[in-house]
Order: C-alpha cells, then structure tokens, then sequence
C-alpha cells in the first residue's frame, strides 16, 4: 500500500517531505533506540518511534524505510524537518501510542504477509 | 558513596582531580569539594544529565554555584517524583557525611531537553560537556541516536571500561573527530579511578581541561 493511501485511511498528518508519499510501505517496524532500528527495521517499513531528532532521517534512508511515524503527538525538531525534506523522507504525525497505531496498520493489512 | 569516603579513595588511588556526577543532580558537589577541600583533593561540580533522547552527558564546573544554574535548567525540564521502594533513596549529604536531607525527584528520568540543547547550555555556563560511555549500548549517543550526529559540539567523548581508544576508534564511526577521555562511572567507592584520565596541565581546572582536549599551549591527554 502507497504511503498516501495510508496517510488517509488512518488520518496521519504529514510534517515534511512530501515527495515521499507515494512510496510503497511493506511492514512496520517499532523503535525507539536508534541503534537497534538501524540494525533490524526492514527495507520498505513504516518506523513508530517517539524520537525526534535529525538522526532518524538519517537512518530512514539508511535502511530504505518507506516513512517515520512520531507517535505519541510528538513533534519533530526543527533540524528533523529539514533533513527529510532535502531527503525527501515522509515525517508522519499520530496522537496514537505506537501499539495502538501499530494495531491499526495491521488491521489495513500492514505487515500481513 | 559519602563524600569523606570518595575523597579518601581518591587520594588512596592517587587521582589529582575528581568530578562529582549525580544523576541529574548537582546537590552532592558542594559536600564532596569542600570534603576534599580538608584533605587536598581537586573536584569538580558536575552532573551526569540524561536528555529528551535519554542520552547521557557529562556537564563538569568549576564551581558549585555554575553547576547548581545548570541544575535549575535540569530541574524545570525533569518531571516526576522518586519512588524510594523502587529506585532507592537519594540522599544529599554534606561534608561531614551527615545526612541532610533526601532529593525527591525522579532523578532516574530522561530531562525534556534536546542533547544538543543541554551541550550548548552546559557551554552557555562555561562548563566542559563530554558525551558519556558512548561505547556501551544503553544511554549513549551511539545507542539512543544510532551514531554521532555531525554538527554536536561535545568537548569529549568518553568511552567505559569495557573498551579501549582504539577499539573505540575502529568501532565507532565520528569519534575520531573528538579528544577521547575515559572515566570510572563509579557508582560505588570501589569503582572510583578505575579507569580514569591523565592529563597534562598547569592546573586543575576546567579551562586547562579544555586546553588539555584541544592540545593548546603544550597541554594533552596523556592517556
């Protein structure tokens, strides 16, 4: 399923990069050490992580990652919105815990094999 | 850990200079320097602050009263209350290793502050802030933010005693760009010295640290 598909079934906003909406998110993958999502998220996944520093560009594009989600109603910092934007990274915005918003996607078939 | 007890193991083990690094706290640094003001021993004020991201940094003073500024800007951005059954209690002592009273906040938890906001208002205080046991894989820059981002401004890195600088430098993408310092964590009196940093200065404060990192005015980390 496209990024932009998703973004409208579950009601996400968008904070940055745009262009990046059109991608195909395969999985999902939950994280909040930054260590351990560079080492086992898959190509394709939608990241839920509560970080926001600019780092997570980095590693979204690291690993191939269809778009980070900030769960929780976090925001991204200010350096974030500006590296994904120049990487073209979709930064996605939900007020969900990521276990309920990790539930919802696999409900629209996120991950399901 | 009392203060006349950490003075004492510290000069034992012959260490010039210490630095007292509470959890989010700075209330023990005036104790433990004015311990060590009676026998000789240097120390520091600091803190070991943990940020937003639960990455965990050195701030290191030269005087209590810096290190008590940077201290109000911790507290503002640190919620909660400790749970003493749970966490255990955090005592603050003065020189005489008397008990003066017991800090009730959650000085476990993660400050609300960005890393890079809390290295540019540790700078802001004239203190040196240095990126704590960056090689281990809890609270540390590498493990929170995955590497180390390219525009932080740490005086240091530090690096545990599980490892050694050039393992460090092998392992650790970026490190090569900061001065590589290694210090005890010590969470018991035992721990204290081991490991620890030698440096070549004209005295022990934290300028000459400073100058001591950057390899200034013929002072360096020895080892």
């Amino acid at each position: 399923m496209k990024v932009i598909e998703i973004v409208k079934l579950l009601r996400l906003s968008a904070a940055t990069g745009e262009e990046g909406l059109d991608r195909e998110a395969e999985t999902g993958y939950c994280g909040d050490l930054l260590s351990d999502v560079m080492a086992n998220s898959k190509k394709g996944a939608l990241w839920l992580t509560i970080q926001s520093h600019q780092n997570i560009v980095a590693v979204a594009v690291l690993r191939e990652l269809a778009a980070v989600i900030l769960v929780n109603g976090r925001m991204p910092d200010e350096e974030t919105k500006i590296k994904a934007q120049g990487e073209g990274v979709p930064i996605l915005l939900s007020p969900l815990p990521a276990y309920e918003l990790a539930g919802k996607l696999y409900e629209i078939g996120i991950g399901r094999a | 850990m009392s203060p006349r007890a950490i003075v004492e193991i510290g000069l034992e083990r012959g260490m010039d200079l210490i630095a007292v690094c509470d959890h989010n706290s700075a209330e023990n640094s005036g104790a433990v320097i004015r311990a060590g003001k009676r026998k000789g021993l240097a120390v520091l004020a600091g803190m070991e602050i943990s940020s937003r991201e639960e990455v965990h940094s050195l701030a290191l003073f030269d005087t209590e009263d810096q290190a008590v500024r940077m201290q109000d800007l911790v507290y503002r951005y640190l919620r909660g209350s400790n749970r003493p059954e749970l966490f255990g209690d955090q005592v603050v002592a003065n020189e005489l290793d008397e008990v003066e009273g017991f800090n009730d906040r959650l000085l476990i938890g993660a400050v609300q502050l960005s890393f890079h906001e809390i290295v540019r208002a540790v700078h802001r205080l004239g203190g040196l802030s240095i990126a704590s046991h960056v090689d281990r894989p809890s609270f540390s820059l590498v493990s929170q933010l995955g590497f180390i981002p390219e525009d932080i401004d740490v005086d240091a890195m530090e690096i545990s005693r599980h490892t050694t600088r050039e393992k460090a430098r092998m392992e650790i993408r970026g490190i090569e760009r900061f001065p590589i310092v290694s210090f005890s964590d010590a969470h018991f009196p035992g721990d204290i010295g081991n490991p620890c940093t030698c440096f070549l200065m004209e005295a022990l404060n934290v300028a000459e640290i400073l100058q001591a990192l950057k390899e200034e005015g013929g002072r360096k980390v020895i080892q």
